[in-house]
């Protein structure tokens, strides 16, 4: 046990965890069984990311993601509590995109779209920014409600890259938490982003894609408007009007079925209620 | 608006979209994270070791120099596998086919075992095995480790990223090349590695091209008719290289058989949409030497030795008895080579060949073997040959048997590799095809199409060769 007069100046990992005044003690791990969740957290990011890392650290779970990319086709669930909220969490099959046809990204952009998580965190790899943030781009397409795990730090710093994590953040209006999760750096930081924005929601403007063609981005805006008015209180519109220009039959069916409307009558409920009732009615 | 009103407006909106809005949207994207990260980043340039890799890239990915050193590359490994096999096949020749089968022979001979026993298991059965341990393990244990190494560094994906383009343009996925990759090893791999794409039509397209990258089974074969027929043309200076230059020649014609079957495949019965998807090229590393010699030792020269092995236990056997039971007065080796020796006249093969081929569907490796016991025992008798027995011959006397006894010309060895390239897969890869796709229509589609492609592509070899008046 670490004493509470070391604790100022000491980094925010190691012995300081199990310090009563630390955030990460307030951290219970529930393994997979979430019990009665208030909020449903979705972790998703590209294939070795660490994402299974940030699961584990925070489930207490020793769950091992092959790393055959295509076979993952189950989800990971688990859970914690935190500061007296129980928090369900999901983990995604590892993707580059949600654009293509594979199987992975389907379940992957069903859960964002259709099981409404009141937390997305994105893991990304640090040390392949670029690439990691063509999925971080997508999935704010969804939902506003995301967080950014920007994991491997300490590869990224090995390398020689120096990311300034503050402009990153204020670029993607997202909360980005720099990580190492394999030395369990971070975590508790992270721990207070995803409850923050999973009481609060989104308290930045997230940053959206322009569609570069201007064919394209006025079909977009044309299809999202009339979205809007069809099923208001959506946070995507643009993307499934862009789904829909696609012709994605998930989407078209999406739109035929009330899948939508009932979307849209939760998302508008929830601006209203920001705690989620879904656990406490199952 | 109702939702059949949005669903009529965005086909509507859709009719008046450019052709490449899938790609522009994907752009769009990658477009934002390039600023994004451009702006958030630095380099700290005394440790810039990402640049070396760009360097690599630059020249192992470029359009055309991509494509140069594949080339270069693969050479460099045939050439290598070819010189570096040649001593220690030679030692183990010695050891077990002249040594270790007479020794054999001569212990079941004083324990008073009866002739058909010792011809079965020895001349037949023992033979087989030792063949295929001798001609196979040291051109396994140097390739496999090399390819490795390769894989290891990173350069299979860059490989993949090369032929991605080929492959998008005949209508497949661009991950097929990432099966083909892995039907190099063994094509029942291959299949099974067609899982990571998704999309059913252009799955099966992998499935059923997966036969024209070459296998373990077939690189012995290849390598050798390079070596004794192709090479031997050229001064001995030059001897290896060109008998290299000959295998990569055939790969090379394997993979665009696989693009055009591919391209047909998909004009005609698979008819559909190109997948987009992205490709990650993982970072460069400096190879594991040790692992990965060991692990490829132990995981795959092995593993696919004792498949051989067993394979051709069995193979063995059975030559033994086809070309030691006579019907009237003729083996049924006879018969049945007899009876396919017009086919083979018109593949420009002989029927010799054919029912190597037919004796040898469970496992490719043991053609060679097979051919050339087969033609000894039925031809003339130029080395003593028992019957049955798969006699162990040095590379020259391999030549010899081939021309003298068989009647093999250049235009058999050059057909004799096109036909191994292009003929039905395995039995195991068979049953893995059936397993994989749950229809005996395209399992069957998967067999017989190669086959018809090998006769077809052969037979105008040949009847090329025979108007140019060669052959």
């Amino acid at each position: 046990m670490t004493s509470s007069a070391e604790l100022p100046q000491a980094p925010a990992h190691g012995a300081c965890a199990s310090c009563a005044v630390y955030n990460a003690a307030n951290l219970k791990k529930l393994g997979i069984k979430p019990g009665n969740y208030d909020y449903v957290v979705a972790v998703a990011g590209n294939p070795n990311t660490g994402k299974s890392t940030v699961f584990n650290a925070l489930t207490g779970l020793r769950q091992h993601v092959g790393n055959w990319p295509g076979k993952t086709v189950s989800r990971a669930e688990g859970g914690f509590r935190y500061h007296d909220h129980g928090y369900k969490l999901v983990d995604l099959p590892g993707t580059y995109s949600l654009l293509s046809t594979s199987n992975d990204e389907d379940i992957a952009r069903d859960f964002l779209l259709f099981g409404q998580p009141d937390v997305t965190v994105v893991v990304a790899d640090a040390t392949r920014l670029e690439r990691n943030l063509n999925l971080v781009l997508q999935v704010l397409e969804i939902t506003e409600r995301v967080v950014v795990a920007l994991n491997l730090m300490d590869e990224a710093e090995r390398h020689g890259i120096d990311i300034d994590v503050r402009h990153l953040a204020r670029e993607l209006g997202v909360p980005v938490v720099p990580m190492a999760a394999r030395k369990g750096d971070g975590i508790p930081a992270l721990l207070e982003a995803i409850e923050q924005v999973a009481q609060d929601g989104a308290t930045a403007k997230r940053h959206r894609v322009a569609q570069r063609h201007p064919r394209i981005e006025r079909a977009v805006r044309d299809l999202a408007r009339q979205l809007e008015r069809a099923f208001p209180g959506l946070p995507n519109t643009r993307w499934i009007a862009l789904r829909l220009l696609e012709g994605d039959p998930g989407t078209e069916r999406a739109v035929r079925d009330g899948t939508l409307s009932d979307l849209s009558r939760a998302w508008s409920a929830r601006k209203t209620a920001p705690t989620n009732l879904a656990g406490t009615l199952e | 608006m109702t939702s059949a009103e949005i669903l009529d407006h965005a086909a509507r909106l859709r009719a008046d979209l450019p052709s490449d809005f899938q790609d522009s949207v994907i752009e769009s994207i990658y477009t934002d994270a390039a600023r994004i990260t451009s702006t958030s980043i630095s380099h700290d340039t005394e440790r810039a070791r990402l640049t070396v890799d760009r360097v690599l890239d630059k020249v192992l990915t470029h359009p055309v120099g991509g494509f140069a050193a594949m080339g270069l590359l693969f050479f460099a490994v045939f050439w290598f596998t070819i010189t570096g096999a040649a001593v220690p096949s030679g030692l183990l020749y010695t050891l077990l086919v002249d040594n270790g089968h007479a020794w054999l022979r001569d212990a079941f001979v004083a324990f008073g075992s009866p002739a058909w026993l010792t011809g079965l298991l020895i001349d037949g059965t023992y033979l087989g095995m030792a063949w295929v341990v001798a001609v196979m393990l040291p051109p396994m244990a140097i390739f496999f480790p090399i390819f490795t190494l390769l894989e290891d560094f990173g350069y299979l994906p860059r490989v993949a990223f090369n032929l991605d383009r080929l492959f998008a343009r005949a209508g497949a996925h661009g991950k097929q090349s990432l099966s083909m990759m892995m039907g190099y090893g063994c094509n029942a791999a291959g299949v099974v590695a067609t899982r990571i794409i998704d999309s059913p039509r252009e799955r099966l397209i992998a499935i059923l091209t997966n036969n024209f990258s070459i296998c373990n089974g077939r690189w012995p074969t290849l390598i050798l008719m390079g070596t004794i027929f192709i090479g031997a043309q050229a001064p001995p200076a030059l001897a290896s290289l060109v008998a290299a230059a000959s295998v990569v020649t055939v790969a090379l014609i394997g993979v665009l058989t696989a693009l055009i079957v591919s391209w047909g495949l998909s004009k005609t019965v698979l008819r559909g949409e190109t997948s987009v998807y992205s490709l990650e090229l993982p970072p460069y590393r400096p190879p594991q030497l040790w692992r990965t010699l060991y692990t490829s030792i132990i995981d795959r020269t092995l593993v696919v030795l004792r498949r051989a092995v067993v394979m051709a236990a069995p193979a063995g056997a059975v030559i033994w008895l086809i070309s030691n039971i006579d019907l009237g007065g003729t083996s049924i080796a006879a018969h049945m080579t007899n009876g396919l020796d017009p086919l083979g006249w018109v593949l420009g093969l002989n029927g010799v060949i054919l029912l190597a081929y037919i004796v040898a569907i469970p496992a490719n490796e043991i053609i060679i073997p097979t051919i050339l016991m087969l033609t000894m025992t039925l031809g003339p008798n130029l080395f003593d040959a028992q019957n049955g027995v798969m006699l162990e011959l040095g590379q020259t006397q391999t030549h010899a048997v081939l021309t003298q006894a068989g009647g093999w010309t250049l235009l058999t060895a050059i057909n004799l590799m096109l036909f191994s390239l292009l003929h039905n897969p395995c039995s195991t890869t068979i049953l893995t095809i059936r397993n994989e796709t749950n229809s005996l229509k395209w399992t069957t589609v998967a067999a017989l199409m190669p086959l018809a492609l090998a006769f077809a592509v052969t037979a105008a070899t040949a009847t090329a060769a025979r108007l140019a008046g060669g052959g």
